[in-house]
């Protein structure tokens, strides 16, 4: 057999592969970000000062644009002064990998700079809490409503036209009310978080409710089904892996309207650290943050990915190894393996 | 063929015997002056045009017809999942509507709920009458050794094939314990193979349950193989062609298939099902030429 090709339409990869071009989807970037912080003539479009030499106005250390740096070189030849000596450096708003890697650390050790902001960890954990209470009370009274939505016409008519109206309405619009009833607390922000998913989420999941295949519910009819075990025994449990999926795209729609919702009121959380961050010109904390909520952010997805493969077994289109096992074990081959009638006993 | 075909209503002894049986036993389902009218762009569409027929205790009765005969709505209507615009529908006696497990249903895309496994499949039914969970267990394990699934009653659905997850639609509406079970076309997806098994299948079934069936399928042979009676419907308006009493004895077996009872009514059905093409039809073929002069095919 030939070697399997790397580019062929809609063709599984081998495992290796899969996993190999996952590795890559980081590395490449991280790649391109390593030439131009590491190799000098490739941008650098800045000259970091070593030795001001005989120019006053120049300091060791200071960062400053290459033109400005080169004009004054030249400045000094012509007078015969001592030049001024620096190497070439990148903008302050670009740190090396290196750097941002080393703040992925020290940025939890950066005390804060003024009474009362926060530590990062500290930080952390607010916008934590303000996602957790904001998704869920958005779901719990979302996912039910938008499952009615999906299984009555007529609520979905009574609520539908004006979850669209308010749908429209850009969620931070709503900061200095929500403010002004709530607070200047972790309550408005919270507020946001819901304005910003509930109405999204009652939609998405009436519309996947709606595509419960309509011949399992006539069959349920049939089997003697009435309204109510309609709604709980078929409808939800047909569409609790779709909805299990939307949950999770939402929650990821949740952390970017807590960017939004963190300037309401006082500011606080990851999104006040980052703009304090950048106020101080440590940029290599703010991309460290910014890192940071993009690991939690995958691992949580990760996580929620995992326990969706169990929740829901008639869905893993891929046997478990227990399974598989339990099948060499008793020669279960699904397709061929029928057995001759047995009758009841007359 | 030889020897000429008998008239397909020709019954020997026995046969009539069983049908004499028949009709004395109660009616089970009365269809009377059943119609089912759809609007349309140029007023309303008949589908389906007095449409009367009884069913009897323990009879086998397929329905038949060319696509479009409105056999479908027939049957959804009798299992209450239309509504008739005219007419009424008498189970044991007693007027009818809507959907009750009293009429179960077992449909050509198999429509088994794919996050129970065969066993709570099947026990759906007895859930939805309130049974309680070890009796309905019970119950539920007898369907599954009927129909022959007994090592896949924890199995998901998806892990099927086409024929097992038809015998377990089947278990799931025979363990509902219905008075008469409509079929929709349920061998229609499966291969040749497959559903002549499930065929002779669903007579062993069928001769060891206390249930009447309404069997609905384009397939002349299946009709007669299965059927006591076949109900030939037409087409535009969707009316009752005719009721052919089926003369092939039973028990029934695929041997049969070649007996001159049985081609008798297959010619039958052939009339009934697709008349004799004109003679002049050939004439309006499209005048295109697909294949080359002189090739000749036959």
């Amino acid at each position: 057999m030939s070697r399997p090709r790397w580019f062929s339409v809609r063709q599984e990869l081998t495992p290796k592969r899969s996993r190999f071009l996952g590795v890559l989807a980081f590395m490449l970037p991280l790649a391109l970000w390593s030439l131009f912080s590491y190799i000098p003539w490739l941008w650098h479009p800045m000259v970091k000062v070593t030795d001001p030499g005989d120019v006053d106005w120049m300091r060791a250390g200071l960062l400053i644009n290459r033109h400005d740096f080169d004009k004054e070189v030249a400045t000094a030849q012509l007078a015969h002064t001592h030049a001024p000596v620096g190497f070439r450096a990148n903008p302050i708003y670009f740190p090396a990998p290196h750097a941002v890697i080393r703040s992925l650390y020290t940025a939890f050790t950066t005390a804060p700079v003024l009474k009362g902001d926060l530590w990062l960890h500290q930080s952390l954990w607010m916008s934590i809490q303000t996602i957790f209470w904001g998704f869920t009370i958005s779901s719990v009274v979302g996912i039910p409503l938008g499952i009615l939505c999906g299984s009555f016409i007529a609520i979905s008519r009574l609520t539908e036209p004006f979850v669209d109206f308010v749908r429209y309405m850009p969620a931070p619009a709503f900061g200095a009310l929500m403010v002004a009833i709530f607070g200047i607390q972790l309550e408005p922000k919270i507020a946001i978080i819901v304005i910003g998913t509930f109405f999204q989420q009652v939609l998405v999941v009436a519309n996947t409710v709606r595509k419960v295949d309509c011949a399992l519910i006539e069959a349920a009819q049939t089997l003697g089904s009435k309204r109510r075990q309609l709604v709980l025994r078929v409808i939800v449990p047909a569409s609790l892996p779709d909805l299990y999926n939307d949950t999770r795209i939402l929650l990821g729609w949740a952390w970017t309207y807590l960017i939004v919702a963190e300037v309401v009121g006082v500011s606080s959380g990851i999104s006040f650290f980052i703009n304090q961050q950048a106020k101080y010109r440590n940029f290599d904390n703010v991309y460290a943050a910014i890192i940071i909520i993009g690991i939690l952010g995958l691992t949580i997805d990760q996580i929620l990915a995992f326990v969706g493969h169990r929740l829901f077994p008639w869905k893993n289109p891929r046997p478990s190894r227990i399974r598989a096992f339990l099948g060499k074990l008793f020669g279960l081959r699904p397709a061929s393996a029928e057995k001759p009638v047995q009758l009841l006993p007359q | 063929m030889s020897e000429p075909l008998p008239d397909y209503r020709d019954q020997s002894p026995a046969v009539a015997a069983r049908f004499a049986k028949i009709k004395e036993r109660p009616v089970v389902l009365e269809i009377d002056r059943l119609g089912r009218q759809f609007p349309g762009e140029h007023g309303p569409v008949v589908a389906l045009r007095d449409i009367s027929f009884k069913v009897h205790r323990r009879e086998f009765v397929c329905v038949i017809g060319p696509s479009g005969c409105g056999k479908s709505t027939l049957i959804r209507i009798i299992a209450g999942l239309d509504e008739p615009t005219s007419g009424r529908m008498l189970v044991d006696g007693k007027e009818t509507s809507g959907p009750c497990p009293e009429r179960g249903m077992v449909f050509q895309g198999y429509t088994l709920f794919p996050w129970l496994t065969v066993k709570k499949n099947v026990m759906f039914g007895l859930k939805m009458q309130g049974m309680d969970g070890g009796q309905a267990d019970r119950e539920a394990r007898q369907w599954i050794d009927l129909v022959g699934l007994t090592r896949f009653a924890d199995t998901y659905p998806a892990q099927l094939s086409g024929g097992m997850k038809q015998r377990t639609a089947i278990a799931r509406a025979l363990a509902a314990n219905p008075r008469v079970l409509l079929m929709d076309e349920p061998f229609g997806a499966l291969d040749a193979q497959t559903r002549a098994q499930m065929q002779s299948h669903l007579l062993e079934i069928w001769r060891n349950v206390d249930v009447t069936i309404l069997f609905i399928t384009h397939d002349l042979d299946e009709a007669i193989f299965l059927a006591d009676r076949i109900l030939v419907l037409k087409a535009h308006p969707g009316e009752v062609q005719e009721v052919i009493e089926v003369p092939v004895p039973r028990p029934r077996n695929l041997s049969q298939l070649n007996s001159p009872e049985f081609l008798a009514t297959r010619r039958r059905l052939e009339e009934l099902i697709h008349p004799r093409v004109d003679a002049h039809a050939h004439e309006h073929l499209p005048i295109i030429r697909l294949t080359q002069a002189g090739d000749d095919v036959e």
